[in-house]
């Protein structure tokens, strides 16, 4: 069983200290995702997600609990995890070129060149920018940036991909197919994939479950399982009675965490 | 840059120069003061003062020296400036010693440094050359290493880039246009403080030549002198333009693109 389990959370909790003042923004929050599973995180603003996933990704301390991916507890960032960050525009080297940008992990990963070449031209081809290797990243328009970066994060072959939510400052069309890109991506590649949104449908719309978190100091409120077919599509998926159910129920969870709701203490 | 705006944009280069370079001409046409002598007499002058021997043993060991002191305070102020602005400690610790320095104006270091290193050699001039020019470096090298995106270092950490992949492809690049803003500063305080150095107890060099013409009343020398100082700045800092337009390209275009939006 503990082979198959990708990403395993168990009593996560980070307070942040200051002189005179300690921030509790995340108390106790267990969970585990399977290898090859797209689980989404939800929760009120200020719930914490992106202390969580800067937790996960092995970018700030824990005040308590552990981390293991693949079972290994994540102590530093890990090799076999790649980060797509909410801020595109921010997270792109911008000195770069597009095909700079993707390369520069291969690159430290040791790569040869020609390999290198290969999978920065690969990348760029499943997320539909095969013709901007050349182009500086400011040259492109904001979706086409956070394809940049999610082409960086697949070329560098992690087994579990983290998206902060990546299509929080992108237009509603754009963002529509960027979730599409995410599912297609997913399927074809195998990756396990931890996204985390404010966004209830995309959530519900993404994942194969949904993690619905409490407001400060966060717990997981529920775990709630997607069950859509898997070929979805922004019309039919989101227009079925189904979709709406779930969706019902994730906004209504939000909706009590907000309130300030809190699972009972087991 | 389309090759039809070539024309176009030496023409506006040259424009102003051209017409102060009139202005002069036929202003100082009839003088007969002798500070201010036509600028044809210091036309005329131009080629017999700076001969080869002076070049030589004046103009080149000059700019060899400014050179030298440059990039010694590139060196030295990129290197520390790293340092001071990667740690939170090492910046705390050395802020107020480095205001203290900033204050000082490089010229009372010449005597100063002259005490130590000599008054005629080689040595006291690249120094004072290279403590002047190291503070704006130093301090805007700290600033741009400071101000550095915390995504872009947190993009770097999450893909597990090296020490020396970190520092050279995200730190130094990042904090590239601080560093060239605190370079061309320095520039110019090179030139001057080319000049200044070689005030005291010098008898070669291009400073110190301007002021023995000076001092020998050659005066229509001395506006050479002057006015190939001035020609050297002009060339330096195309130099430096160029080395920036390759290298800062990328910031030009983002800085343009962020406005279009």
């Amino acid at each position: 069983m503990s082979d198959t389990i990708a990403l395993d959370v168990a009593g996560l909790a980070k307070t942040y200290r200051s002189p005179g003042r300690d921030v509790e923004a995340v108390r106790d929050l267990t969970f585990q995702i399977r290898r090859g599973e797209l689980v989404c995180i939800v929760g009120p603003s200020g719930a914490g997600k992106t202390t969580l996933l800067r937790c996960i990704a092995g970018l700030l301390d824990l005040s308590g609990g552990q981390i293991r991916l693949d079972g290994t507890a994540v102590t530093e960032p890990p090799a076999g995890m790649a980060v797509v960050f909410q801020e595109y525009g921010r997270s792109l080297f911008p000195w770069l070129t597009v095909r700079g940008n993707v390369e520069l992990p291969l690159k430290e990963k040791g790569l040869a060149k020609a390999a290198r070449a290969a999978k920065v031209a690969e990348a760029l081809d499943a997320v539909g920018l095969p013709d901007s290797a050349d182009a500086h990243p400011w040259q492109l328009s904001g979706g086409m940036q956070q394809r940049v970066a999610i082409a960086r994060a697949i070329a560098y072959e992690p087994s579990v991909l983290l998206m902060d939510e990546p299509f929080a400052a992108v237009d509603a069309q754009t963002r529509a197919d960027l979730e599409d890109l995410v599912r297609t991506l997913w399927k074809r590649l195998g990756v396990t994939v931890l996204f985390v949104t404010h966004d209830i449908d995309e959530s519900v719309y993404l994942g194969q479950r949904v993690l619905v978190l409490s407001n400060r100091p966060t717990v997981v409120l529920e775990d709630v399982p997607v069950d859509l077919p898997d070929d979805r599509d922004q019309l039919t998926t989101r227009s079925s009675p189904q979709f709406t159910k779930i969706r019902t129920h994730v906004y209504e969870l939000v909706q009590s965490a907000k309130r300030g709701e809190r699972p009972e203490v087991r | 840059m389309k090759i039809s705006e070539l024309p176009r944009r030496v023409l506006i280069a040259l424009g102003l120069p051209v017409v102060l370079i009139a202005l002069w001409w036929f202003a100082s046409a009839g003088s007969t003061s002798f500070f201010w002598p036509p600028l044809s007499t210091i036309v005329e002058a131009f080629p017999e003062t700076w001969t080869a021997d002076p070049w030589l043993h004046d103009v080149l060991p000059s700019v060899a020296r400014l050179l030298g002191g440059y990039l010694i305070a590139l060196l030295v102020g990129v290197a520390a400036g790293t340092a001071i602005g990667r740690s939170r400690t090492l910046r705390a610790l050395c802020e107020p010693v480095l205001e203290f320095f900033r204050a000082v104006p490089p010229p009372v270091l010449v005597p100063v440094i002259a005490l130590f290193a000599g008054y005629t050699g080689s040595t006291s001039k690249v120094l004072t050359i290279a403590l002047g020019c190291l503070w704006p470096i130093l301090l805007n090298t700290v600033e741009g290493v400071r101000s550095l995106d915390e995504v872009l270092l947190d993009t770097a950490r999450s893909y597990r880039l090296g020490r020396v992949a970190t520092l050279w492809h995200v730190v130094l690049r990042g904090s590239s246009p601080r560093i060239a803003a605190g370079a061309r500063q320095s520039l110019s305080i090179g030139v001057i403080l080319m000049v200044i150095s070689e005030l005291f107890g010098a008898n070669r060099g291009l400073g110190a030549s301007i002021v023995q013409f000076q001092r020998s009343f050659a005066i229509p020398q001395m506006w050479t002198g002057i006015i190939l100082l001035g020609l050297l700045g002009v060339v330096l800092s195309a130099l430096f333009r160029l080395v920036e337009n390759r290298s800062l390209a990328w910031y030009r275009g983002q800085r343009d693109a962020e406005r279009e939006r």
